[in-house]
């Protein structure tokens, strides 16, 4: 078990770092699309880009490890828990299944310290629930007996950003329909080369 | 009983919010420009009412749902903000009352309602950038007042002549979105640091965490997005192009505002937030940031001699007065941040006189070329006076608010021992002489062009202009009331940052 | 590694492979449509991220409304191919030195995943995780951060939805005379097949607007799903045609009226004597009541928003076109 959870931290640490690694080689290839002027389309595909990856960004910081999306599910709904006498489950394996999960999840602290990567890996102990109904199986998403949930906020801020992105997209984009129906062009050094040429006709008459 | 008074912050936000939609809904020119103008005045009466409470009583907070700031959003309203609401609002009740004759000349009529909608919606966007005290509400307003602004720049565009206003909006919306988005990260940074958006809680959190490398990016990251927006040196080459090329209305009023609000961001962003978290770093930041606002002075007005665009003039000058600005910032002392934040006040005042009397001259010539405006100073006196009283007030002539804050600025640059600052301010006012006397030279001292038959511009434009002109005067002679405020809102910064 | 986390990374290096491709690609339809792979990829990336409601809102909005905007900016400027493809050094710089400050700033930030973090220890996630039930009753927490924490933020967001659809009316609009449907009636295979799908898009987009509640949805889903039911109608037909379905008036009026509903429901919380966007005081006795009211009403109000600056924007590209000059 010692070897199980230290290769499941290193692996979270090495996540760490290429996640956001990749992140940044995102973003940096949509801010390249953009600085560097060519097809007006093109720069706008790269603000995208840019703006996708800061998205990414924003989400990834909000994810927990085993966890689900910030819906509560069935079991933490309150009236569930008052109620749980009475659900499509008894009593007695329920509590067992709670009981079960913090006796391993205790005798795990008193082999290693699972408090420093904040969860056991599940899965480790699958004798201790024979019956496991699909109304009350949190396998995946419980950590010390609790659903383990990612965080709602970014998310919230990310759907504004998604919106703005569009918005500025939209905008971005009717622009250049009434750039390119004059200069009959969407380059932007050729257009910077009528315009060159416009102004020096003008300065001279 | 409700009392609407205690729901005055958000009002000051909501009420043209709420406008904007409402005139859509209308397809009637006249009632598009006269709910855009009660609600220039709505705003106007409600920031004031803010910075006399806040000056009484300290600064207001507002729950907005009634959720806990570690929860919910909450405004916070203190001598910084409120003063910035005041003079944003105070523009547009001189700039919207004006618009009525001057834009009709510039948009097909069809279009009229829809620019009105976006003019409110880019006085709510930059209202709320001010008025919120949590970080990405923020971000939301400034894209709010982004994406109008540039749909408001491309309406310039001369039908059968290139399209340049729409080209500089592009430009500016590649850039603005690159900046907005930095802002976005470094919030981001911020709060992955902290678990909080909220301002008050930010600059709770962040001195223990300032020696992390994410908050110093952070830091890098929302400094340099706001100086994107702000238009300083050398990011500020959308700006130049965005003033030139939008409709006369809309330069009176971005050049009065939008620059402003980005200014108090930055403040913002390295008093409150940052302050006394980084205080070793920001000094240094400073002495990085101080030079470049003294290449924007001179570049800005040399630039601006150079111009034969009446409005290219001002566009550069503009650049220049930002540079004056963040020099005040730049300086870290009272003097010096109290300069930077009256001459806000001041250009605010002073530019948007300057573009609403240039526009008057459009009105009538068709053209803000030097060239074509030969004479005017005879064709149009009263226009043309009230371009020199605003040129005077640039050039920081006494009894004038812009001398006021150059004096500042001045005496800022002594206490910081950098006296020979105080050379290179004057240095740049001769500057500021050079190309406003181009511009007299042109207007009174040239034989006007005696084909056109020119009148005065109507009243209903030249009356704001004259307001805003001579309130520049006035707050020259009595200097107290909006000073005071400046150096409050100076003085909350320096001390603790404030919230 | 686990599957989960394989599969993460997978995504990550077809994404670097599409954005590399984008910037090397001559032919601008394959780069419109190579981003809108990318909006896909970064999509199901986000579900693998547990942030369904972002993923919904991306593949709908990123993937949907981007990508048809790009086509037809594509097709009215008629351009094939961009010449220019060697790499500029000065971007090029600025880029590489942004990616190392963002290194840089990596270094102290929490592992990914890290349930230590300080974003979820904090009485923030706190209370959203733990409270937002009994504050509301919904069990999509997104949904009650969205519509009633944050509330003032999202009717920021609706304000920017309606700021976009004025902006695109005022720089593609032009007067009634003058606009031109050179849209032409295409394929009866795509006439049927459009018909076919529509009334399920619509029911669909129906239900994403109130599930909201209980799964990943809401207005801006909804809306955007909504639009596009009513942008195949037009693809699948004519524009003309389409407009009978949804006048442009109509869509016109429709825009104002849902930031108008949101704007309401918080004055209305004012007239009741609460803050702005205080839903508790809509229903003083059954606080968590008035939650529920509010948010399906300003859910309604973004929806409606949505909806229809998505379609008038559509219109305005559609109806652009000139006769070839």
């Amino acid at each position: 078990m010692n070897i199980l959870l230290a290769t499941s931290t290193t692996a979270m640490s090495g996540e760490g770092v290429y996640n956001y690694g990749l992140v940044i080689f995102l973003m940096m290839t949509g801010l390249y699309l953009v600085l560097a002027k060519g097809n007006m389309i093109k720069s706008v595909i790269g603000l995208n880009i840019f703006q996708v990856s800061v998205i990414m960004f924003y989400v990834s910081m909000g994810r927990v490890e085993h966890g689900t999306a910030p819906i509560l599910l069935e079991q933490d709904l309150p009236h569930h828990d008052s109620e749980h006498g009475h659900d499509n489950h008894d009593d007695s394996e329920d509590h067992g299944l709670l009981q079960t999960r913090s006796d391993v999840a205790l005798a795990s602290t008193a082999d290693g310290n699972h408090d420093a990567d904040g969860g056991t890996d599940s899965d480790v102990h699958p004798q201790a629930h024979p019956e496991d109904t699909e109304a009350n199986s949190p396998s995946l998403h419980t950590v010390d007996g609790r659903t383990a949930y990612s965080n709602p906020l970014p998310h919230v801020l990310m759907l504004t950003a998604i919106v703005v992105g569009v918005a500025t997209t939209a905008l971005a984009l009717a622009l250049v329909v009434r750039i390119r129906e004059y200069y009959e062009t969407i380059e932007e050094d050729i257009v910077d080369a009528i315009e060159n040429r416009l102004q020096k006709e003008e300065a001279q008459s | 009983m409700i009392e609407w008074s205690q729901h005055l912050p958000v009002l000051q936000v909501v009420v043209p919010l709420i406008v904007a939609p409402i005139i859509v809904l209308f397809r009637n020119k006249n009632i598009a420009w006269f709910l855009a103008t009660a609600t220039a005045f709505f705003s106007l009466y409600t920031s004031i009412e803010l910075l006399t409470i806040v000056q009484e009583s300290g600064p207001i907070d507002y729950a907005i749902g009634n959720w806990e700031r570690h929860v919910g959003i909450v405004y916070h309203i203190d001598i910084a903000n409120a003063y910035i609401l005041t003079i944003v609002s105070a523009v547009s009740a001189f700039v919207f009352p004006y618009s009525y004759h001057s834009i009709q000349q510039e948009i097909p009529e069809y279009k009229l309602h829809h620019f009105y909608a976006a003019l409110v919606l880019c006085l709510t966007g930059l209202l709320g950038i001010a008025a919120t005290g949590d970080a990405f509400n923020v971000f939301v307003f400034l894209e709010i007042s982004s994406l109008s602004t540039y749909a408001l720049v491309a309406m310039g565009d001369k039908p059968g002549k290139p399209p340049r206003a729409s080209l500089a909006a592009y430009r500016y919306l590649i850039m603005g979105t690159i900046g907005g988005t930095f802002i976005l990260l470094g919030i981001g940074f911020l709060y992955m640091m902290t678990g909080t958006l909220n301002m008050a809680e930010l600059s709770e959190k962040l001195p223990a965490l300032s020696d992390t490398s994410t908050v110093r990016a952070a830091f890098a990251f929302i400094t340099v997005g706001a100086s994107i927006k702000l238009a300083l040196f050398p990011v500020h080459t959308w700006l130049p192009n965005i003033y030139t090329h939008a409709p006369n209305v809309v330069s009176a009023f971005l050049s009065s505002t939008a620059t402003k609000v980005s200014y108090y961001v930055l403040l913002r962003a390295m008093y409150t937030l940052f302050g006394a978290a980084l205080a070793a770093q920001a000094l240094q930041l400073k002495l990085l940031i101080g030079p470049m606002a003294l290449v924007a002075i001179f570049l800005g007005s040399f630039n601006a001699i150079k111009q034969t665009n009446i409005k290219k003039i001002l566009a550069f000058s503009s650049v220049a007065q930002i540079g004056y600005m963040v020099l005040g910032l730049s300086m870290n002392n009272l003097d010096g941040l109290t300069g930077g934040l009256i001459h806000l006040f001041n250009h605010a005042l002073m530019k948007g006189g300057l573009f609403m009397a240039v526009g008057c001259m459009f009105y009538r010539y068709q053209s803000v070329e030097l060239s074509d405006l030969k004479g005017v100073g005879r064709t149009m006196p009263f226009t043309t006076f009230a371009f020199v009283l605003g040129g005077l007030g640039l050039i920081g002539v006494p009894l004038t608010a812009g001398f006021i804050s150059k004096w500042y600025l001045v005496l800022g640059a002594f206490e910081a021992d950098v006296w020979w600052l105080a050379i290179l301010i004057l240095i740049a006012s001769l500057m500021a002489v050079m190309y406003i006397f181009k511009v007299i030279e042109t207007a009174y001292f040239q034989e006007p062009n005696t084909d056109i038959e020119v009148s005065e511009a109507p009243l209903s434009m030249l009356v704001p202009t004259y307001a805003l002109v001579l309130a520049s005067v006035y707050f020259g002679i009595f200097t107290e009331p909006m000073l005071g405020a400046a150096r409050e809102a100076a003085e909350m910064f320096l001390s603790a940052g404030g919230m | 590694m686990t599957f989960v986390s394989t599969i993460t990374l997978v995504f990550f290096v077809l994404l670097a492979v599409v954005a590399v491709a984008i910037g090397k690609m001559r032919s601008l339809f394959a780069a419109v449509m190579l981003s809108g792979i990318f909006s896909l990829l970064s999509a199901s990336l986000f579900v693998l991220m547990d942030a369904v409601d972002v993923a919904f809102t991306e593949a709908a909005v990123g993937a949907g409304i981007s990508t048809v905007l790009m086509l037809m900016v594509l097709h009215l400027t008629s351009d094939k191919e961009t010449h220019s493809n060697e790499v500029k050094v000065f971007p090029l710089l600025i880029a590489v030195l942004c990616g190392a400050v963002l290194l840089y700033a990596t270094q102290d930030m929490p592992h990914f995943g890290d349930p230590n973090a300080y974003i979820h220890q904090s009485a923030t996630a706190d209370h959203y995780l733990n409270q937002s039930y009994d504050d509301s009753h919904i069990p999509n927490i997104v949904t009650t951060v969205l519509a009633s924490y944050r509330g003032f933020d999202t009717l920021g967001e609706t304000t920017v939805v309606l700021t976009a659809a004025v902006a695109v009316m005022l720089l593609l609009g032009r007067p009634k005379e003058e606009e031109h449907d050179l849209s032409k009636s295409p394929d009866p295979i795509i006439e049927v097949g459009a018909k076919m799908l529509i009334p399920y898009i619509l029911l669909f987009a129906l239900y994403v607007q109130f599930h909201g509640d209980f799964g990943p949805g809401g207005g801006f889903q909804a809306g955007v799903m909504f639009a596009a039911a009513y942008i195949l109608h037009a693809l699948s037909g004519t524009v003309r045609s389409a407009q009978e379905a949804a006048s442009e008036n109509v869509v016109e009026k429709l825009i104002p009226l849902g930031v108008l509903l949101y704007a309401a429901v918080g004055v209305w919380c004012v007239l009741k004597g609460g803050n702005f966007l205080e839903y508790n005081a809509l229903d003083p006795e059954h606080p968590a009541h008035g939650q529920h009211l509010g948010i399906l009403l300003v859910e309604l109000g973004v929806g409606i928003t949505v909806f229809s600056a998505m379609l008038m924007i559509f219109y305005k590209f559609a109806l652009r076109g000139r006769e070839v000059r």
